[in-house]
């Protein structure tokens, strides 16, 4: 056992030698093109000014269990973390975030407007702060739906005009809000629908319509994969992904905005990091979240920054040098007809409608 | 070992009784044993037993309610909550104290949310109240019930009180009901409405499914690691190639192969269509179900069930089996009574780590499962990792291990586990 | 023994059945591929028939006979189907050649004991044909994305222009992502440092283990063997959480308090965390292997008066290597392709091949994963070959016979 030991040491030290650094920050992303867009965006021109070396851990994924255990064993090594909204609320209520105060800790657009207002309605919850809005919408392939292409989100359940497989993404959150919209309920009704039995029932019921059709998928590259092979006539999932597929890869796939669902992606800073990291890693936030940087991170993704001051600044893509804005969800062309995540309702919901659709799906 | 002797005890060749001597032969021997395998039981139980041990005891852990509640639950255990009325203004006075505190250390929305496991709606209601509640005083502001009303409905809600009064134990069993498709309501433990039941189902499809992947490895697995044992070992190296390279290759990277291979547009139905076998509008139907995940996943464990058995197969004789045939054995007496027995030590070992590795897989059932082919532990996944309910999460973990524990058991009473050797 | 066995040339009464059985078959796909599936079995098993009449009786000329089935079946392919067909017309071809000669001059029975049944010798050749199909289903999934890897697009799909074998349907690009990404490279350099130590501490401590268990009167054995396998047996994504509870705490004291680097930490306890996953793969088969082992060879040795060492090494280690090295090939694959755990204990400096490529596969597809995979596979089948060529060379030093 000592010999594996020493032999354990020394091999791990050689490896370990050349990584000494002097200060070092440990920011968390999902990876892949997203994390790409934030080193070009921010990491890089951050580094560049303090001399910070930042490591990148594609864990986001994972980052509210992980988060979690951190904390009970109270080793928490990340300083910052890219969340959905929606996680962060949940990391709020455990106490594994710190909580923010926009005015304070955020800078304020270049025009003096407080980051409270800039940011306005999308700094939900105490402890997120919010850097693009994404969303979750519908993409088709041109040439598999005849000559009619789908303009609405209810020719998602239109198996007659349409027919062939749909992807959805394997969860509750949204497809109940579509199916109901495309059940007769209004809009503004949706949630006060769902939170009844009879509603999620009326849901679970429309999707039923076309449960055979439909192809699941969990992670958000299944969708742009099933396009690509065709193996699904439209589906579901974030809009980048879609653009991605559209201006990038070529692929004959086109973007059906309606009804599309806004949410938000954002950074969150653990709870209970020393004083030192805390203020390193304010200092990062502040920075990274300005109003240039936020138009910057654009260039490289179609994500729509979250300040209200950005939009104005958003240019051109960075490697195919076509406009970006209008491939922006939030773009007035494409915002139409448009849905906010209602974060209270499935904070409050999630756990017993998801039971739900779970068992309807095992069915 | 015994000394029937009638002339006094036998006597070693040292002069000592032979019993004592054997004694402590055996007791070396049983020390040398020990001394084996001391360091290794020590590694395991330490960095493995014991923390995995106090991962599954939250699905029986409940203090958050006590702690976070202090004053309010043993008053609140008085409430009789058949007379229909709300609590009295010294259950919303408690609660009102409680709370305060856990708003400044942050810990009602924690506990919020392990009660809203229970009732919905519970979650909101704490965070909003917590707002307002932060700005209270335990003294000057009482008395609280008006004001807990005034402050969500939710507080003049008999079904919440009902479940904090519930669920305030320091340790519950309602995971465990969950886990069996259970709730445990203020008046005991009940069924779930039928449209939450999953669970159950889960269970009993995973093990349905993993026998069968297991029966598909023995009967692929077998004929290969014999040809892989009798061939010369010049023919037999080059085909081992053939079983260690899916083996070395990554699970993601096979089951990705699966997809490719097994969807409606993928490589199986284009060559089928091409060949005219399947006619173009009614490709097959052959991934996001069950057949996908028994598929990919035999394909992807067959390796484990063939080196064991090959190198079970290793050992045995050749000669046997022809001095079998050489006495007037068929070539199947031959194998049945003769080789076959032999075997079963690999067969044996092969079956044990093909099934329990089959019954904890997630990632290929979650890739090529759809919604019919995914496993238990796809759940147990979602809740430590999406839902965050890791009560509920250990609870499942236990049952499944309780399960293959049950398994290993009743293996050892009916094949015998000494024919694996195995304990 | 076997070359013993007399061959002589077969009738034409089993030889034309037979082939035109096969030829049938063949005929079923390309029928049904061009209409009629009746018409292709009756076109094809004449016509394979009507072959083998021509090259036994009036040709005679094997090599000759070979050529022109290839040729002539790659054409025949290539006006049905374009390249890809002719490529099949042309292994067809050889196929046909060949199984017509083996047949009709006997050769099947060559390598058979010569006092063998004739339902005997199908029996042996059918339970091959059998296990041809198995190792067929093992071996195509990865075949079949190797191709994929050279895809000049992002996606897991064979393009139309790859069908067509056309050169811009085909790039290296995603080998070159390989590597020159850091990421990639830095993946690739931690699995290859992790995955070896790992199986080193669960081999060297699960072979003495098993040793230990195998002894007739080990106290408590099943509870001890239960222990030891149940890494195996907890589901990982539980394994993974609780692991890292304990290994969180390891962590802040070997850093806090023994001082050590913080990157050495992180590599320690990944390391560990595999190695207690890879030890119930040893400890099975290791136990099984030893089940097999006999034991008066010890006591013989004890007897000759080798200390247990010496036993151990020179006795008993030879004897159950294979299954010690399954047990290790076991354990180094557990790490290699452990994708859950190293998610939780890990974090981004130890960050391993796998987790790289479920990130991959996850937030951006990329054949760079199957790249890498090609990669891998060529890397073992050079290895496994060279392993190979090394044995037979010993083997003929050593003046044995090749077998």
């Amino acid at each position: 056992m000592t010999l594996t030991k020493t032999l354990l040491t020394t091999t791990a030290l050689t490896v370990a030698a050349g990584a000494v650094a002097a200060e070092e920050m440990t920011i968390v992303s999902w990876g892949g093109a997203y994390t790409k867009s934030q080193k070009n965006a921010y990491h890089d021109p951050y580094s560049e000014k303090t001399g910070i070396t930042i490591i990148n851990d594609d864990s986001s994924a994972e980052a509210v269990a992980k988060l979690r255990a951190m904390d009970e064993a109270g080793n928490v090594t990340w300083d910052v973390v890219d969340v959905v909204a929606a996680d962060a609320l949940r990391l709020c209520d455990e106490g594994l975030a710190m909580e923010i105060d926009p005015d304070t800790m955020l800078a304020p657009a270049p025009d003096g407007t407080p980051a409270s207002e800039d940011f306005g309605d999308l700094l939900v919850g105490d402890c997120f702060i919010p850097q693009i809005v994404y969303s979750t919408t519908f993409g088709y392939r041109t040439d598999l739906v005849g000559d009619t292409p789908p303009s609405k989100i209810c020719d998602v359940f239109d198996t007659e005009t349409y027919p062939g497989k749909r992807s959805l993404e394997k969860r509750s959150i949204n497809n109940m809000e579509w199916a109901l919209l495309c059940d007769g309920v209004a809009k503004e009704d949706v949630y006060d629908v769902l939170a009844t039995e009879e509603g999620q029932d009326q849901a679970l019921a429309k999707l039923g319509t076309i449960k055979d059709d439909v192809v699941w998928w969990s992670a958000g590259a299944d969708t742009p994969q099933l396009l690509a092979d065709g193996e699904v006539v439209m589906g579901s999932t974030y809009n980048g992904r879609l653009f991605s597929v559209i201006e990038e890869q070529n692929q004959p796939v086109a973007m059906l905005w309606d009804a599309q669902v806004f949410d938000l992606d954002g950074w969150i800073i653990p709870a209970g990091l020393s004083d030192e990291r805390k203020e390193r890693a304010l200092d990062y936030i502040m920075f990274a979240t300005d109003t240039q940087r936020l138009a910057d991170q654009a260039k490289w993704i179609s994500y729509g920054p979250a300040r209200k001051s950005s939009a104005p600044l958003v240019g051109k893509h960075a490697d195919l040098g076509i406009d970006m804005a209008p491939h922006m969800p939030t773009d007035p062309n494409n915002a139409a007809n448009t849905f906010l995540y209602n974060y209270e309702f499935w904070a409050d919901y999630r756990d017993d409608i998801e039971a739900k659709f779970q068992a309807w799906l095992a069915q | 070992m015994s000394d029937t002797a009638e002339n006094g005890p036998v006597l070693a060749a040292d002069g000592t009784p032979l019993k004592r001597s054997l004694n402590r032969a055996l007791r070396v021997q049983k020390t040398r044993a020990m001394l084996l395998i001391a360091p290794l039981l020590l590694f395991v139980l330490v960095s493995f037993i014991i923390p995995i041990l106090s991962m599954l005891f939250r699905s029986v852990e409940n203090d958050i309610v006590v702690n976070t509640l202090p004053e309010t639950v043993p008053i609140l255990a008085q409430w009789d909550s058949s007379t229909g009325e709300l609590p009295s203004e010294e259950v919303y006075a408690a609660m009102a104290r409680d709370m305060i505190k856990a708003v400044e250390a942050k810990k009602h929305t924690k506990l919020a949310t392990r009660l809203n496991y229970e009732k919905t709606g519970i979650a909101s209601m704490f965070r909003k109240s917590g707002r307002t509640i932060k700005k209270w005083d335990p003294e000057a502001d009482a008395p609280f019930k008006e004001k807990f009303l005034d402050l969500h409905k939710g507080w003049g809600d008999m079904d919440v009180w009902k479940t904090i009064q519930t669920h305030s134990g320091l340790y519950t069993n309602g995971y465990f009901l969950n886990a069996i498709d259970m709730q445990k309501t203020p008046e005991g433990a009940q069924a779930q409405p039928e449209n939450k039941q999953i669970l159950v189902k889960l269970f009993i499809r995973t093990l349905i499914m993993s026998l069968v992947i297991m029966g598909a490895c023995i009967l692929l697995g077998y004929p290969i690691a014999w040809i892989l044992a009798n061939l010369p070992a010049r023919q037999s190296n080059m085909l081992m190639i053939l079983v260690l390279l899916p083996f070395w290759t990554s699970l993601l990277v096979r089951t990705s192969a699966w997809k490719v291979m097994l969807q409606q547009q993928g490589v199986i139905n284009e060559v089928l269509v091409w060949l005219g076998l399947v006619a173009d509008e009614s490709r097959l139907v052959i991934i996001n179900n069950q057949f996908g995940t028994i598929v990919a996943m035999t394909h992807i464990l067959l390796p484990f069930m063939i080196l064991p058995m090959y190198s079970v197969m290793q050992t045995i004789q050749p000669t046997y089996l022809r001095a079998a045939k050489s006495m007037g054995a068929t070539n199947w007496t031959a194998f049945w009574r003769v080789y076959f027995p032999q075997s079963i030590p690999g067969i044996g070992a092969g079956s044990i780590l093909v099934f329990i590795l089959a019954i904890g897989y997630y990632i290929t059932p979650e890739i090529v499962g759809g919604t019919k082919g995914v496993f238990i532990s796809n759940r147990i996944a979602y809740h430590i990792s999406s839902s965050l309910n890791w009560g509920l999460a250990a609870a499942l973990g236990t049952i499944l291990l309780v399960v293959v524990l049950i398994l290993y058991w009743a293996y050892d009473k009916i094949v015998g586990i000494d024919n694996v050797k195995l304990g | 023994m076997a070359a013993l066995t007399p061959i002589s040339r077969k009738p034409l009464s089993l030889v034309l059945p037979t082939v035109a059985a096969a030829g049938a078959i063949l005929g079923l796909f390309v029928g049904t591929a061009n209409g009629s599936g009746l018409m292709g079995i009756i076109i094809g098993a004449a016509a394979i028939a009507g072959l083998a009449f021509v090259y036994t009786q009036v040709l005679k000329n094997e090599k000759l006979a070979k050529w022109i089935s290839i040729v002539g079946m790659a054409a025949l392919g290539f006006v049905l189907g374009g390249i890809p067909a002719a490529i099949i017309g042309a292994l067809a071809g050889w196929f046909y050649s060949w199984f017509i000669y083996w047949l009709y001059e006997g050769r099947y029975r060559q390598r058979l004991l010569p006092y063998l049944t004739p339902g005997q010798v199908l029996w042996h050749y059918g339970f091959r044909v059998i296990c041809g199909a198995i190792f067929i289903f093992l071996i195509t999934p990865i075949l079949v994305v190797m191709p994929l890897s050279f895809n000049s697009q992002d996606f897991f799909t064979f393009t139309p222009e790859m069908l067509r074998f056309e050169a811009e349907g085909y790039s290296l690009k995603h080998y070159q992502d390989f590597f020159t990404n850091n990421e990639w490279q830095r993946s690739f350099k931690n699995s290859l440092l992790i995955a070896p130590i790992a199986t080193i501490i669960s081999v060297s401590l699960g072979t003495l283990a098993a040793i230990g268990l195998s002894q007739s009167h080990v106290p408590g054995r099943r509870a001890i063997m239960a222990i030891l396998i149940s890494p195996m047996i907890v589901p990982l994504i539980i394994s993974a959480t609780g692991m890292f509870f304990f290994y969180a705490q390891i962590g802040n004291w070997m850093e806090g308090t023994l001082g050590f680097n913080k990157n050495f930490v992180g590599y320690v306890k990944v390391i560990l965390a595999h190695a207690v996953l890879g030890i119930p793969f040893v400890i099975i088969t290791v136990t099984a292997t030893l089940v097999g082992f006999d034991r008066s060879l010890t006591r013989a040795a004890s007897n000759m008066g080798a200390d247990p060492v010496t036993t151990f090494f020179r006795v008993q280690m030879p004897l159950i290597l294979p299954g010690v090295i399954s047990g290790g090939l076991f354990a180094f694959i557990t790490s290699f392709d452990e994708v859950v755990v190293v998610l939780f204990v890990g974090s981004a400096s130890q960050k391993t091949l796998p987790w790289q490529m479920f990130t991959g596969l996850r937030e951006q597809i990329s054949p760079t994963i199957l790249a890498v995979a090609t990669i891998l596979v060529g890397i073992s089948i050079a290895l496994l070959i060279t392993l190979e060529f090394l044995r037979r060379r010993s083997e003929r030093l050593r003046g044995m016979t090749p077998q």
